[in-house]
């Protein structure tokens, strides 16, 4: 049962990262591998916050969200005057230096030793200890994803994101501030990443570096590609699929130490027969390939 | 003829040292319709892309009533009253015509990020006014039946209808038209022109880049003949048609 749990909370903060990648990836069209580095700025804000301060955790997660925002728009605002390629490039130099500042600032991260001992959460006065009341709390988190998220995209201001995604010199044309759009987009999507990271740090209770490398940055895209970028529902099948897909690893009966890499592998299969196959995922509307392909 | 509403002054580009444009300098009337004529690599497109702000210039100027817009963003000018349709035809193929023309009104306040939460109603009651007009504007058009249809599902000609819908969409005073009706069966082509016609008879001002020079002689107030990046020759129809200059360039 705690096992299940355990499964279903992670599913929960998966759905919210990959919810909110979609947002940046499937339905803007910008593809972006620095997710990992805003759920580990969240992660990092909060388990900081909570053990220098002792602050609430609705403070954590409103600091988290407002931080990886500025973040994000620090990140977006220059990179996001390049296009594809670069972009992806862009984001994967941020990426790797969030890494770096996390693993070497040791003074204030704890470097590679991680931070240790980060308090349950406390809402209202009401401390949240049992598995079964943080996966409410998680549950309710990405419920508030979604909907933000199923807000935006139904209304004018997503229809402009799809236009972004399919052809920018169209909605220039069309009036639309397009490098404002992306870098809004890129903002939001940091903040709800924070959000993640936030759920995790207070979860897991130590975070160290490892949890928010380019792998998982990879990790998270794979969620979304695999689910189906641009759709609402593709990132929480793709989130279901992926987390329970290496579980299910455990009771074939392999050897931990083999399992770890047989995930990777399973992955990295998964993603290349996606990519040929099926590149708009399970639920897809946007299948990412080269521009002049789609021309 | 009444006052120029878009005004280019010595406009200049080259591309890799081919001298796209050189030293252009060009009017548009306020209610007219301005072809624009000359061979491939003219520079014809290349102009609308410096007027439109996709392309800076190396040198020049362009006015829009009177005001400097030379190397404004493009969603700046659009947002000035300049709308546009594109030779190789953009429009997002995956959305529905009606979404394509519902993306190119200018002022849905729903488009803005704070009032998607905060003022949700204004943004619907615009939408669905909006909704009605670009409605209106597809029956105009004769393509309301495929309204819900992705845009890449509409024939060709349609396809141009529907990004003329998107300009009157627009609601825009300066219309530059590129190739509008190249490609298209003789029927449809009729429907287009017609359609640039009432938009000159409801005031804006129309600039028509267009090959087909019967189209040309039959739709234009006046005709601008250009080859090389600048202008040849300008005139009525009929002046330029007759201009040695223009036969020659064309027997060339």
């Amino acid at each position: 049962m705690e096992y299940l749990l355990h499964i279903l909370i992670l599913i929960g903060i998966y759905v919210i990262l990959s919810v909110s990648l979609n947002l940046i990836a499937g339905h803007t069209g910008l593809l972006s591998i620095a997710h990992a580095a805003f759920y580990g700025v969240g992660g990092y804000v909060a388990a900081l916050m909570a053990l220098k301060f002792n602050s609430p955790f609705l403070v954590n997660i409103v600091c988290a969200i407002v931080l990886s925002g500025l973040l994000g728009a620090l990140v977006g605002i220059p990179s996001l005057r390049i296009r594809d390629d670069y972009f992806v490039i862009a984001t994967f130099a941020f990426q790797v230096i969030a890494f770096s500042v996390l693993n070497n600032w040791v003074s204030f991260t704890g470097g590679p030793m991680g931070l240790p001992g980060i308090p349950q959460p406390t809402i209202f006065g009401l401390q949240v200890s049992s598995q079964l009341g943080f996966l409410v709390l998680v549950g309710v988190f990405c419920a508030l994803t979604l909907w933000v998220i199923h807000r935006i995209v139904r209304s004018p201001f997503g229809r402009v994101l799809k236009a972004i995604r399919e052809d920018e010199v169209f909605a220039q044309a069309a009036g639309k501030n397009v490098a404002a759009y992306k870098v809004l987009v890129f903002v939001i999507g940091a903040g709800m990443a924070a959000v993640a990271g936030v759920m995790y740090a207070h979860y897991i209770s130590f975070i160290d570096p490892t949890s928010f490398t380019v792998m998982e940055s990879i990790f998270i895209l794979s969620i979304v590609i695999i689910g189906g970028a641009g759709s609402l529902w593709g990132p929480v099948v793709g989130a279901v699929v992926l987390v329970v897909l290496p579980e299910l690893l455990r009771f074939v009966g392999l050897p931990s130490s083999v399992a770890a890499n047989v995930r990777q592998i399973i992955y990295g299969g998964l993603l290349v027969a996606f990519m040929m196959w099926r590149p708009r995922g399970f639920l897809g509307e946007y299948a990412f390939q080269g521009k002049e392909a789609r021309e | 003829m009444s006052e120029a509403i878009l005004k280019v002054t010595g406009l200049s580009k080259s591309f890799d040292g081919v001298r796209a444009l050189s030293d252009l300098s060009c009017d548009l009337c306020r209610g007219e319709i301005l072809g624009l004529i000359g061979p491939n690599g003219a520079g014809k497109t290349t102009l609308f892309n410096v007027v439109t702000g996709f392309i800076a210039p190396e040198g020049g100027k362009v006015s829009l009533k009177s005001t400097d817009i030379t190397g404004l963003a493009p969603h700046r000018l659009a947002n000035r009253g300049i709308a546009r349709t594109f030779q190789d035809l953009r429009l997002i193929r995956q959305l529905s015509a009606l979404d394509n023309a519902l993306l190119s009104f200018r002022d849905q306040p729903g488009e803005r990020l704070g009032n998607v939460f905060f003022r949700a109603r204004r943004g619907r009651e615009h939408e669905r006014q909006n909704r009605q007009e670009a409605i209106r504007l597809l029956e105009d058009a004769g393509i309301a039946e495929k309204a819900d249809d992705p845009a890449e599902d509409l024939s060709y000609g349609q396809q141009k209808l529907l990004s003329l819908v998107c300009c009157l969409a627009a609601r825009a005073e300066v219309v530059l038209l590129d190739e509008p009706v190249a490609g298209i069966a003789p029927e449809m082509k009729e429907k287009i022109l017609g359609m640039i016609r009432d938009l000159r008879d409801n005031g804006k001002s129309v600039v028509l880049i267009e090959h087909d020079l019967d189209a040309v002689m039959q739709t234009c107030d006046r005709v601008v003949f250009m080859d090389a990046g600048a202008k040849v020759s300008e005139g009525t129809p009929q002046e330029v048609r007759n201009d040695p200059k223009v036969i020659e360039a064309y027997i060339d």
